[in-house]
């Protein structure tokens, strides 16, 4: 029963929201419909209590070892203080929990973010070779799409931004579509897979 | 020529930080000096612009901001010239986030927005005009609840209002009933899913902003039509801020996002030149 139940569910919960796509304007099927849905969505925000857990876990147990103890310290402090900030005084503006995350956080992830800038132009330097007829195609591509999309580029050549534009608009559109066609597809394979139970890799252990 | 070469090695070889120094320059420089060099605006962007402007006064325009700090350099400009720009043709909007740091961000680009000498006058009230709903978890779950029931789906507004006060929200039931709907996206979820799961199914009129690199991702849709209008990165914030003539943060940027652009095609150049010089030597 341990794998048949959750087999059952998966079943009769990925039928349904097939056949609801078909079902429009019968008020059952519009409750029920939103009954699903909130259901999800608060089996979703549990999932942030078994975040918390993971993080607690994973950090007290290298803490534990001796392991980056300072780092995993700040971490699990810094988790405790945000929390424990938006249970005692609310998240809304003003509160010490919004201070801090338009003070502290918002500059931290915007500089961590900041710091590809650098590290990809070390890395175009470095790995960015003509190597063959593909790697020259990229290149080129990249380089005239990069410098199409920036106002010196324009200057340079008023020619250069349709260039690029061309490169997004056709070579692009055509691999992406080719792309989203063939994803679709996997997925459509693979939900059908799930619902008809022969996908279980969700189940664990397979 | 072996004194050449020697050379092109040790360039090969370069410490990064020279070049990590290289590209802060070209970053600030222009930021704490602005070249201003002018520049022409995508199609899409206009597109989106002309969306918005389409609009009869008093339509209520539903805007997801999907994104977080990390994103907000290239996004947060759109969204602050977005509501000035929504404010300025006196409609109505309503925000959601399915982004848990969204919130704080859109409330500090409202304010901005509110503080502008153009809408200042217009004594615009919060909940009657414009609303935060704050963040929903669930991503395409959110999206199915909000076309079928938004005031289930969001039950009170950021600051904890029950939807049932808020006067605005009582036009707006499901998302069907917004007169254009709004994406701003840093990832997943974001306009792919929105497109996916809400706007075909929904019958929504979508625009979209994102970040560069969703651009590419993101134009299969605005060329299918599924977008009436898309901005892509700091250029597509760019050049929203110009249509809407409030050059700001992202204006500012295009000439530093210029040199930095520069740069790498440049260290691209000069390291394949040098990769094909040294090559049979190395070899």
């Amino acid at each position: 029963m341990k794998k048949e139940i959750p087999l059952i569910i998966a079943f009769l919960l990925g039928t349904w929201m097939i056949l609801e796509n078909f079902l429009t304007g019968i008020p059952w099927v519009s409750t029920t419909k939103e009954a699903i849905t909130n259901g999800g969505i608060v089996i979703m925000a549990f999932t942030y209590v078994l975040g918390i857990y993971s993080i607690v876990s994973v950090n007290v147990a290298r803490i534990k070892r001796g392991q980056d103890v300072v780092p995993k310290l700040a971490l699990l402090a810094a988790l405790a203080l945000m929390v424990g900030l938006g249970f005692w005084r609310g998240i809304a503006e003003g509160s010490p929990f919004n201070w801090l995350y338009l003070n502290l956080y918002v500059p931290l992830q915007a500089t961590m973010f900041s710091l590809l800038a650098f590290y990809i132009a070390s890395a175009a330097f470095r790995a960015f070779r003509a190597r063959s007829l593909e790697a020259t195609l990229l290149l080129g591509c990249a380089t005239l799409v990069m410098i199409g999309r920036i106002p010196v580029g324009e200057k340079i050549w008023s020619g250069l931004p349709g260039i690029s534009d061309w490169i997004m608009n056709f070579p692009n559109l055509a691999g992406k579509r080719a792309i989203m066609i063939g994803a679709s597809l996997g997925a459509i394979s693979t939900g059908l897979r799930v619902i008809l139970g022969l996908e279980r890799s969700y189940l664990g252990g397979e | 020529m072996n004194a050449l070469l020697r050379g092109l090695q040790r360039f090969l070889a370069l410490d990064r930080r020279w070049i990590f120094l290289l590209m802060a320059l070209c970053i600030l420089t222009p930021l704490i000096v602005p070249f201003g060099l002018p520049f022409s605006t995508d199609p899409a962007v206009e597109n989106l612009y002309q969306a918005i402007e389409d609009l009869d006064e008093g339509s209520v325009v539903l805007v997801s901001c999907d994104y977080d700090p990390g994103s907000k350099p290239e996004l947060q400009p759109f969204t602050e010239a977005l509501f000035r720009h929504i404010f300025r043709r006196k409609l109505k909007v309503v925000v959601s986030c399915l982004w848990a740091g969204a919130p704080p961000l859109v409330n500090q680009a409202i304010e901005q927005a509110l503080q502008a000498e153009e809408v200042k006058p217009l004594g615009l009230r919060e909940k009657i005009d414009y609303v935060n709903l704050g963040y929903k978890d669930g991503r395409q779950l959110a999206m199915l609840g909000m076309g079928e029931n938004i005031h289930a789906t969001f039950p009170q507004s950021y600051d904890g209002t029950p939807v049932s006060q808020i006067s605005l929200m009582q036009s707006l039931r499901k998302l069907g009933d917004s007169d254009l709907f709004v994406n701003v996206s840093g990832g997943s979820p974001g306009t792919k899913e929105w497109v996916e799961t809400a706007q075909g199914r929904f019958g929504l009129k979508m625009v979209a902003a994102c970040t560069a690199v969703m651009a590419p991702d993101n134009i299969p849709y605005y060329e299918a039509g599924q977008l009436a209008g898309l901005a892509g990165g700091m250029k597509g914030s760019a050049d929203y801020e110009q249509l809407v003539g409030v050059p700001g943060l992202a204006t500012r940027g295009m000439d530093a996002q210029s040199f930095g652009h520069l740069l790498i095609i440049a260290f691209i150049a000069l390291g394949n030149v040098a990769y094909f010089m040294t090559r049979g030597r190395r070899n």
